[in-house]
């Protein structure tokens, strides 16, 4: 389906500046920076936790572990999927049990996707806790959950599509909406 | 990478890139085998039959502990516990657990092309778990993962595969398989189990098992299967042992990192001494623990996703 | 009532005429054939633009009664044979009971005046129960009606009891029909072994299977002088054998299937069980060699070798299906499409494989030509009519047909039994 750009809501400047004060926010939360993990939902997910990561590093010369979710086979909306969505691995070569975990996603939309995630991480251990990191809320959420951490709160509507584009993958950082051409 | 089959019935109908799929999705559900909790809800109210009309330890279980580790619920019918018994046809049997709802129907049955005949006619995802002197797909699956696990690659890979060919529905998906992957397949046993038509799968023949090893990087040796054969295939066990039994000498022959592998159950002594089977070459064990990523990877590939369109 | 065929292309295999005649009929027999025939009290039938033959014999048929009539019986199996454009076939001993003694033959004889539209001629089994160790009583069984001698469905293997068949035979003038196939090279074949048997699983029955006793059957033959017909020659090896006993002498026929000369063992892909018969289909260079020996003589008949069976029997696993498939109203289409109008053979050829041959090979007077005098057997055809073969149409209770959907250019119009209209196309 063709889509248009709607608006380009962040920059690569106002992107650098969210990731801070979220860092921030999650340090001065997590006294106890030794029993914090962070794992990021694939795909974007993972990029945005690894500069969480290193940016705690910088800050409080900690190195916190990153852990890698693939929640594909936790999905409840699976009959939308194409039937050969491709399941990549979960990769987390530490055991959560009794840590803080961060899961971060990049974008929060139903919150069918965190919950996906919260199961997969309950097979894998029973953390301490477990603190939603998401980059941009866009609401119309159909279950009770709230993000922790949020780099933007970004009302649209349901037609709407949001697109958090990264230097890793995108080739630019860039947050943007759009919308599908109507035919 | 798509994988856009309904059933699975042979390794030929599938293509490189399907069997390729295949792999990479096997090796996600090796790391879901690893955990404390070994399962994953993807395939949570689907209802799978296990339906094997002919005797099996390792492929019904692997099918089973697959099932259950996608949260399947799955039935085992054997021949026995079935109305087949009692004479009723295969359509029949399988026209009366469909209307019990169900998603996918794994057979192993004695008459190749079973498979392919309830295709014919059923709603469910068709599974070939062995038919016949045919296919067994899911085993040169998780021959060709627990190759490219060792090897890295099959590409260019010399693989002998020693034994019954002709009745060896292991060797001859293997053939399709480790072919389409780029693997030189030869066969090596007696005529009668190694007719030249084989040739026309895409393997070489080499009656001389020495000649055979030569420079092999896998070696599957073949069950010897009592249960299929016709008299007079070889003179006699002690003579076949002579000439195609696998011995630690005759493996000197393969290259020095070559594996060993056997679909199992094993007569040893026949076409394996003991001492190889559990040799430190031996990866047969390994191939057991494969096959249950590589039947969860199937099962995904078919039934997770979007419902199938049911035009039947 | 005398009936009269008008205007009709008359081809008589016998003497190589062909052209467009009228034809009398009285008495069930030809009166005159000749340029228009004026008459006054006669139904007139005008068959321009179509061609008469005389009518056509399948010499190899299983009509499964009695014992299996829900199979087939006499009268549906005949019904099929006069739809088919056939007058008269011959049927095959393997009934329940088996076609070994006098009753027997007499019950088919019985049932066939009575319930079926064309001739039917049995053939005697040559051994008690077809089990191949005593020979049935011969000549009482050809003085009840049998036309010829077969175990068709097995060979007799042991080679003595064949060479007392073949002395037996020659003393009561009898043909032997051999169904040739090696039990112990076949065991437990599902179809032709080759590369498409290996690569689908399938347990193969080998060329070899048929060939050596082929070459046995030839060498008895031409030891003990008898008369001997090959049912269903299906290999290669067995053409260049027959077309060599043949230059030497030897008192031998041949037949084979349209199925034999149409498909090939690739057909086994599918595991469809509409393709598993006996001999089974097979390679690609067969049907090129069969296709020569129809050609050059070697082969002398066409036969169906229709053997019905009921959908239940057929829909099962290939493995445990019973061989055979249907042939009667498939036949003559397919042949004048696929070796008539593809220009392999001629319509003399054809009327000469269909109807003149299997005539003289059986001894049944009176047919396979057409002269005053001849019986009133005729097979109207039309050439240039194209259908489609639907199994579902068809009078057999068989369904058991690979051609199923296959569109064919020419098709029986109309069959004439001792002069009675017994089938005209609507």
């Amino acid at each position: 389906m063709e889509e248009k750009i709607k608006a380009r809501v962040m920059d690569s400047k106002k992107i650098k500046r969210a990731f801070q004060r979220i860092t921030t926010e999650i340090v001065e939360r997590n006294r106890d920076l030794n029993e914090l993990v962070i794992v990021g939902i694939r795909t974007r997910g993972v990029f945005i936790a690894k500069r969480i990561q290193q940016l705690i590093k910088t800050m409080e010369e900690a190195s916190v572990p990153l852990g890698i979710l693939d929640i594909t086979l936790y999905r409840d909306d699976f009959s939308e999927l194409e039937p050969q969505h491709i399941i990549k691995k979960t990769e987390i070569p530490f055991d959560i049990a009794g840590k803080d975990v961060v899961l971060v996603d990049d974008v929060i939309f139903t919150g069918r996707t965190t919950r996906a995630a919260m199961d997969s991480l309950f097979d894998l251990g029973r953390p301490r806790s477990i603190q939603l990191l998401v980059f941009i809320d866009r609401g119309h959420r159909e279950l009770p959950i709230q993000p922790d951490y949020i780099g933007k709160f970004l009302p649209t509507s349901r037609r709407e599509k949001v697109k958090v584009r990264l230097k890793e993958i995108d080739k630019i950082d860039e947050v943007l909406i759009t919308e599908p051409v109507k035919i | 990478m798509a994988f856009q089959h309904t059933h699975l019935l042979g390794i030929e109908d599938l293509t490189r890139e399907d069997i390729l799929t295949v792999l990479e999705t096997a090796d996600s559900f090796l790391e879901v085998s690893s955990r404390e909790v070994k399962k994953v809800p993807v395939l949570r109210g689907k209802t799978i039959v296990n339906l094997f009309m002919e005797p099996s330890t390792r492929t019904r279980s692997s099918f089973e502990l697959a099932s259950k580790r996608l949260s399947a619920d799955i039935i085992n019918f054997s021949k026995q516990t079935s109305a087949v018994v009692k004479g009723e046809s295969l359509r029949d049997t399988i026209e009366n657990l469909e209307s019990m709802q169900t998603d996918a129907i794994i057979i192993r049955h004695e008459a190749s092309g079973s498979p392919h005949y309830i295709a014919s006619f059923c709603r469910s995802h068709v599974i070939n778990a062995g038919d016949g002197t045919h296919e067994h797909p899911t085993q040169a699956l998780l021959d060709a993962f627990t190759i490219r696990q060792k090897k890295k690659r099959l590409e260019g890979l010399k693989v002998v595969i020693v034994g019954d060919c002709v009745n060896s529905r292991v060797a001859k998906s293997n053939i399709l398989c480790l072919t389409r992957l780029g693997a030189r397949v030869t066969l090596a046993g007696p005529p009668a189990f190694v007719p030249e038509q084989l040739k026309s799968l895409g393997a070489d023949i080499e009656y001389n098992l020495d000649k055979a090893l030569e420079s092999a990087d896998v070696v599957m040796m073949l069950r010897i299967q009592m249960e299929r054969m016709q008299k007079n295939c070889f003179p006699s066990l002690r003579e076949y042992a002579q000439l195609f039994s696998l011995t630690p000498q005759r493996m000197n022959r393969a290259k020095k990192r070559a594996i060993l592998m056997h679909p199992g159950p094993i007569n040893k002594g026949i076409e394996l001494t003991s001492e190889m089977a559990s040799s430190d070459r031996s990866v047969i064990l390994k191939q057991v623990e494969n096959g249950v990523a590589v039947r969860m990877a199937i099962l995904y590939l078919l039934l997770g996703g979007k419902e199938r369109e049911i035009t039947a | 009532m005398r009936l009269l065929l008008k205007n009709g292309r008359v081809i008589d295999p016998v003497s190589g005429r062909d052209e467009t005649l009228d034809l009398l009929i009285e008495k069930g027999k030809i009166v005159e054939c000749k340029p228009q025939i004026k008459t006054t009290d006669a139904r007139v039938m005008d068959v321009s633009r179509k061609v008469v033959l005389p009518g056509l014999i399948d010499m190899h048929v299983h009509l499964r009664e009695p014992g299996q009539e829900y199979k087939e019986t006499i009268q549906s199996g005949g019904t099929a044979a006069a739809r088919g454009g056939f007058t008269a076939v011959a049927c095959m001993p393997n009934t329940k009971p088996v076609n070994d003694r006098r009753d027997v033959t007499e019950f088919i004889r019985t049932e066939a005046r009575r319930h079926s539209p064309v001739h039917v001629f049995p053939i005697a089994a040559i051994t008690l129960n077809l089990e191949g160790e005593n020979l049935t009583d011969m000549a009482e069984l050809k003085k009840a009606g049998a036309v010829a001698f077969s175990d068709d469905g097995h060979s007799v293997v042991d080679s003595q009891v064949m060479r007392r068949a073949m002395e037996y035979a020659r003393m009561n003038d009898l043909l032997l029909i051999d169904h040739c196939e090696d039990p112990n090279l076949t065991a437990s074949g599902v179809m032709h072994e080759g590369a498409v048997s290996y690569a689908i699983g399938l347990r193969g029955i080998p060329s070899a299977g048929e060939e050596v006793i082929v070459a046995r059957d030839i060498t008895l033959a031409g030891h003990f002088n008898a008369r001997l017909h090959i049912a269903h020659l299906s290999t290669a090896g067995s053409a260049d054998m027959v077309r060599a006993a043949k230059k030497q002498g030897i008192a031998i026929t041949a037949e084979v299937t349209p199925h034999h000369v149409l498909l090939s063992d690739n057909h086994l892909r599918g595991y469809d069980t509409n393709y598993k018969m006996s001999p089974p289909l097979r390679g690609e260079s067969d049907i090129k060699a069969l296709i020569k020996a129809v050609q050059d003589g070697t082969i002398d008949v066409f036969v169906t070798d229709h053997a019905p069976h009921s959908p239940d029997d057929k829909e099962m696993e290939f493995d445990y299906a019973p061989f055979g498939i249907i042939g009667l109203e498939s036949a003559v289409p397919l042949l004048l499409d696929r070796f008539v109008h593809s220009g392999l053979i001629s319509l003399q050829r054809f009327a000469e494989m269909l109807s003149s041959n299997p005539a003289r090979i059986l001894g049944l007077e009176g047919k396979g030509r057409i002269e005053p005098g001849a019986d009133a057997d005729l097979t109207v055809l039309n050439l240039s009519k194209k259908h489609t073969i639907d199994v579902s149409a068809f009078a057999s209770k068989g369904r058991n047909c690979p051609f199923n959907g296959w569109t064919v250019l020419g098709q029986p119009e109309i069959t004439i039994v001792g002069g009675r209209v017994v089938y005209e196309a609507v």
